[in-house]
């Protein structure tokens, strides 16, 4: 395993040395220590890699991940995550606004609450938080997954597509064109599947499931009221 | 983009620290803002019928002591003064309005930063780095602070653009954002009476929370029906004699996070400038929700 101390390396050095390992793979695990709030860790990896941040870390943290398998012991900055395309990102602690921003694939896991617009336009990743989401989630969400332990703040699920949204807890209001919909056997399957995946002791029966009404796909004139 | 920061202690364990605890923070913050930088801090409070007043002039030699001499004839009044580089701080045993008149006859050209029982507003143009070290922010004691990095978007970069910006007696508030009805408001507010020195944005918003005061409203009052009122970005962080209040707009476009434990409450736009904090490991850290006022307040 190899340690890298951001106090006596930049954040530059830190994201070449883990780019380095998509070209020829030496060493799978690194532990990051002294993050301090720095913007851009571990950002557009390519390998499965597995990482460990000691800390809380500042904007876009596993940005653009693909494969690395990277948690983050503490609480994550604004765009964790963001356009991650496969592999696992966990925050410990509380996420700031726009955690898995139009992320493609992957699982985002956050044990504490995720600020504003958690989700939004999700492409296909999986986001399961532990806590409660802020306003405006999963806003244009295209594809995936958004399950929510806790509550979910206004305006969730706004000019929905194909997200599968769940909530454990409240719902502080519905966006256009998001509705509750019937949490039937495949969706109960489905929400086991991801609270297995992200080591979330929860029951999915408990959980009630949010969806798009699709009437809102096409813009149409007679309903721009809605919008 | 601006840098706001805030550190609000709970207790004395730290008040002689105040500076010393800030001043990283306010650094922190330069990226965000490099072109001019400024704190208020709030402590070493005057007695009832004291007011204290912070005034600065561009000439770094200017004659304060005279200043105070006439004062003193003039109204008759005890003076208590200490210059801080182009900054003088003067507390004066006498009626606000009569200092403010002999002022404005006698010190036409020197600028008053800040009025009331306990505040000091220093700003200067630069990095705040260079604004820390001219006015040895480290050695300053108080009960609390609050600070911001300016990053020029709406306004020159001008010492009257530079925030924080004072709102009244005691009252001052840094803004990160930027607000799109400011041309409109500043004429309602004018011809409510309110003076404006620049075309800054942020000049616009303490002008609205200033108004808002004197017609009677609290500050949680005030806060609310800006809400309604101010149409733009904004993250405020507020300053008054006992208290500290941070809101955002409806929409939360712009950062801030907090951090808080037994001892203080800390408030910036980015968690980097809370590392240096102690015990900031254990902190309880979160991001303020949108449209929500939070204010802590020290009954002492």
């Amino acid at each position: 395993m190899k340690t890298i101390d951001l106090t006596e390396n930049t954040v530059t050095d830190l994201n070449q040395a883990l780019h380095a390992q998509a070209v020829e793979l030496t060493e799978a695990d690194w532990t990051v220590i002294n993050p301090k709030g720095a913007h851009n860790l571990a950002v557009g990896l390519d390998e499965a890699l597995n990482i460990d941040i000691k800390g809380p870390t500042g904007y876009y943290a596993a940005g653009m991940n693909k494969k690395a398998n990277i948690t983050i012991h503490g609480n994550a900055g604004q765009g964790v995550a963001e356009n991650m395309m496969s592999g696992i990102v966990r925050v410990t602690g509380n996420a700031s606004q726009c955690s898995g921003a139009t992320a493609h694939g992957g699982l985002l896991v956050i044990e504490g609450d995720a600020g504003a617009r958690c989700g939004i336009s999700m492409k296909g990743v999986d986001i399961v938080v532990k806590g409660s989401v802020g306003h405006m989630s999963c806003f244009m969400g295209q594809a995936g997954s958004l399950v929510v332990c806790g509550d979910a703040g206004d305006t969730l699920g706004d000019s929905l597509y194909e997200v599968h949204i769940y909530v454990k807890g409240t719902v502080k209001s519905l966006g256009a064109d998001c509705i509750e919909k019937e949490m039937r056997e495949e969706h109960i399957q489905e929400l086991q599947g991801l609270l297995e995946k992200a080591g979330v002791d929860e029951d999915p029966k408990s959980f009630k499931r949010y969806g798009s009404a699709r009437q809102l796909y096409n813009f149409q004139v007679d309903k721009a009221s809605a919008y | 983009m601006c840098g706001i920061v805030g550190l609000y202690l709970k207790n004395d364990k730290y008040e002689s620290q105040l500076g010393a605890l800030f001043s990283p923070m306010l650094i922190a913050m330069t990226d965000r803002g490099p072109d001019s930088a400024g704190f208020a801090i709030y402590g070493d409070e005057v007695g009832d019928d004291w007011l204290k007043i912070t005034l600065r002039h561009a000439d770094i030699n200017y004659d304060w002591n005279a200043l105070s001499e006439g004062i003193k004839h003039s109204l008759d009044a005890e003076v208590i003064w200490f210059k801080n580089d182009r900054v003088a701080v003067f507390k004066v045993q006498a009626d606000e309005k009569a200092i403010i008149a002999y002022l404005e006859q006698n010190a036409s050209d020197a600028d008053i930063l800040s009025t009331g029982k306990s505040i000091e507003i220093l700003k200067e143009v630069g990095l705040a780095q260079n604004i820390s070290d001219s006015f040895n922010l480290p050695a300053m004691k108080g009960t609390h602070i609050i600070g911001h990095t300016r990053m020029a978007t709406e306004s020159a970069v001008t010492m009257a653009g530079s925030h924080p910006f004072s709102t009244g007696e005691d009252l001052c508030l840094v803004h990160n954002g930027s607000l799109s009805n400011h041309n409109g408001l500043r004429e309602v507010l004018e011809d409510a009476g309110i003076k404006f020195k620049t075309e800054n944005d942020s000049e616009v918003a303490a002008g609205y929370f200033a108004h808002q005061l004197q017609t009677g409203k609290t500050l949680a009052e005030a806060l609310d029906s800006a809400l309604e009122d101010l149409d733009g970005f904004f993250t405020f962080a507020i300053g008054t004699k006992n208290g500290f209040a941070v809101m955002r707009d409806p929409i939360a476009c712009k950062p801030a996070v907090i951090a808080e434990t037994d001892d203080y409450v800390a408030m910036a736009s980015e968690y980097q400038a809370l590392t240096t904090l102690p015990g900031i490991e254990n902190a309880k850290v979160w991001e303020p929700e949108a449209a929500t006022l939070y204010v802590w307040e020290r009954n002492s």
